[in-house]
């Protein structure tokens, strides 16, 4: 079954002056999808959100989200659109709930609603004990979290997030992600999300788009994209182990179809062809090692990302 | 409508819960009460001349005094609400109305939300007004009940017209400067050069307006050592004409016919002078004679505030809104 088409651009251009910054882009996203938007400081994936939202006007090419136009039915495309900026702000001087309850009612929701709905969201991400603080008074990450309560204020269809993560800490990276992707899977809710955290993204989205200068230069499921990037690609196996011999090291370096092992602390990172972790396992009980953890990555965002940032 | 009313309902709240707000409130309730009660304010100097009424027309406008009587050394509240508290108001509510969302980022959320562009913009200069609107009764009532208690004279029902007119007028004064601020910070990214340009300018009409008159009459109109009366008469026109261009000029003047009907303004009279060449001083105007004389002031001041309203219309409608 065809699913249906979320957002669609079609040659998408946009023009400053006389260079190009978005140049004939043709994005499809599809429901349920979560898309990473990637790619170098000024690629230009900003100025495509903000063409996607009508806040910019394209030079040439449209922009369409559920199949209304972006820049001739702005405000059909912002009913079922949620959008973080990039540099997400409030209204410092007043509190978060009434920071949320200024969106709920731009949106149009009956007023018993606005209030019941801004105390959920604000439970979801965790903010309800400082509701009724000041969001001058609040961290980096605190006003990240306030923003993406501010889209659940909204319900929408479609989430476009720019650089949600940006200047959160590591840990506060994993819960924001693991936050995100629960509420569109939860709500099933179509994400776009800009970041430059390769191993974030490669934890919750499905789909990647890399722009480099304007252009599109890879776009597709993730899965698809790692084994076409790297060649039938390579797996990366990690285990850990409670004790790391040679002895061991040797005989995981015998399995057949293994290319390397590397050892790093009480890990094991082992590259081979294929998905051998029930040899790997074998080998390692059968020469009494006590296994603790195995962990499977296909391919790193990382190495795709490099090689057609490279190409480009 | 939905999206401007929710706009207006929170910049209203914002305007009365601010710190800026609550200042310019107490400022402008502060100067106008101290230039009616003050020590040598509009209050006793009436209180002299009532007592004499012969002087005043028997008193026929007492009420209005209040509003423009000057004190020994103050100037009256008239003189304060026209040079410096509408003004002051108006631009201060407005200057940072669109470059301020602009530089917290909250635009870029404000305008991804269901709702037009000129919502903003509308909701926000309604607010304005409104606010306006607010500051100026209050401080109106608040003469009133002071003429009222301590001078025991209560307005005529001309006088409540007068008042009423004045009322309205002061707030299409205000909406002007309040124009004026957007419109800068629609244009100016950083809140300190919008403010800058809008202060700019109401120095330049304050203080500076009746010497560019001067100097524009003296090109096109000069005068002899010893001027004749039709030069005389021909460079007063010359400058009066040039003030015109300025709003607070405009509005002196219409709320000087306004509340004091039985004074002249120097334009008034030269106009009398051409038509009639009458060299006496009539009588008060009535009140339709006011409005026929102020008609053209307001609608004046009216079009300029939809002139700068529209060209940050122009400018806001069709910008790009980046976060950064
Ligand atoms: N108003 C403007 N006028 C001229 N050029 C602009 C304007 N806004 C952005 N640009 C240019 O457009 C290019 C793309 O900018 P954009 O913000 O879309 O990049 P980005 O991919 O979001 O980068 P980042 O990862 O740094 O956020 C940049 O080179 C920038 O200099
Ligand atoms: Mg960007």
């Amino acid at each position: 079954m065809a699913k249906q088409l979320v957002v669609q651009t079609v040659n998408l251009t946009k023009n400053y002056d006389k260079t190009t910054v978005v140049d004939r882009l043709n994005l499809r996203i599809e429901e349920g999808d979560i898309f990473g938007f990637l790619g170098p400081n000024g690629a230009g994936k900003t100025t495509t959100i903000l063409m996607l939202l009508g806040l910019t006007e394209p030079t040439s090419g449209t922009a369409h989200i559920y199949g209304y136009n972006s820049t001739r039915e702005p405000l059909k495309v912002k009913r079922i659109t949620g959008y973080v900026p990039e540099r997400v702000g409030f209204y410092d001087d007043l509190t978060a709930s009434y920071n949320l309850a200024y969106t709920a009612r731009l949106n149009g929701l009956p007023e018993e609603l606005v209030i019941k709905r801004v105390g959920e969201s604000l439970d979801i991400v965790g903010l309800s004990p400082v509701a009724e603080q000041r969001v001058g008074e609040f961290s980096r990450g605190m006003k990240q979290r306030l923003a993406i309560a501010d889209i659940l204020v909204k319900t929408p269809k479609v989430a476009i997030l720019d650089e949600p993560t940006s200047g959160i800490d590591p840990e506060g990276i994993v819960q924001m992600l693991d936050m995100i992707a629960e509420i569109a899977k939860e709500r099933n809710m179509t994400i776009i999300m800009c970041s430059h955290q390769l191993y974030q993204v490669q934890r919750i989205c499905n789909r990647v788009g890399m722009l480099v200068n304007g252009k599109l230069v890879i776009e597709g499921l993730l899965d698809q994209l790692g084994r076409e990037a790297l060649g039938g690609g390579r797996v990366r196996i990690e285990i850990k182990l409670a004790k790391t011999t040679s002895k061991l090291v040797d005989c995981v370096k015998r399995i057949k179809g293994v290319v390397s092992v590397e050892r790093s602390g009480d890990l094991l990172l082992i590259t081979c062809q294929d998905d051998l972790r029930a040899k790997i396992a074998k080998a390692i009980v059968d020469a009494n090692g006590l296994l603790i953890e195995m962990k499977i990555q296909k391919y790193a965002l990382e190495d795709i990302y490099r090689k057609y940032f490279r190409e480009a | 409508m939905q999206g401007m009313m929710t706009v207006f309902y929170k910049e209203l709240a914002d305007h009365f819960n601010s710190w800026r707000g609550i200042i310019l409130f107490i400022t402008v309730l502060l100067v106008s009460i101290f230039a009616t009660i003050g020590p040598s304010g509009a209050l006793e100097n009436i209180r002299a001349q009532l007592e004499t009424p012969v002087q005043y027309g028997a008193g026929q406008y007492a009420f209005l005094y209040l509003f423009t009587t000057s004190g020994e050394d103050l100037p009256s509240f008239l003189w304060f609400i026209t040079r410096f508290l509408v003004p002051i108001v108006g631009i201060v509510l407005g200057l940072d109305a669109i470059n301020g969302e602009k530089n917290s980022g909250t635009l870029s959320r404000l305008l991804a939300q269901p709702i037009y562009r000129d919502a903003v913009i509308n909701g926000k200069f309604l607010a304005g007004v409104v606010t306006i609107a607010i500051m100026l009764t209050t401080t109106i009532l608040i003469i009133s009940a002071i003429g009222f208690n301590v001078l025991g004279i209560a307005p005529s029902s001309e006088e409540i017209a007068r008042l009423l007119l004045f009322w309205g007028t002061s707030i299409l004064y205000g909406a002007f400067w309040l124009g004026l601020a957007m419109l800068f910070s629609v244009y100016f990214r950083p809140v300190a050069t919008s403010a800058i340009s809008s202060l700019g300018i109401w120095m330049f009409f304050s203080f500076f307006m009746s010497m560019a008159a001067r100097l524009t009459a003296n090109m096109l109109a000069p005068m002899s050592q010893t001027p004749t009366t039709p030069e005389l008469l021909k460079n007063v026109g010359v400058q009066i004409t040039a003030s015109r261009f300025s709003p607070i000029m405009l509005f002196g003047e219409a709320s000087t016919v306004l509340l004091a009907p039985g004074e002249r303004t120097a334009a008034e009279m030269l106009q009398l002078y051409h038509a009639s060449g009458a060299r006496w001083m009539p009588g008060p105007l009535t009140l339709g004679q006011t409005l026929l004389t102020i008609w053209p002031h307001l609608a004046t001041i009216g079009g300029l505030t939809a002139l700068l309203f529209a060209i940050s219309y122009i400018r806001f409608m069709r910008e790009e809104i980046r976060s950064t």
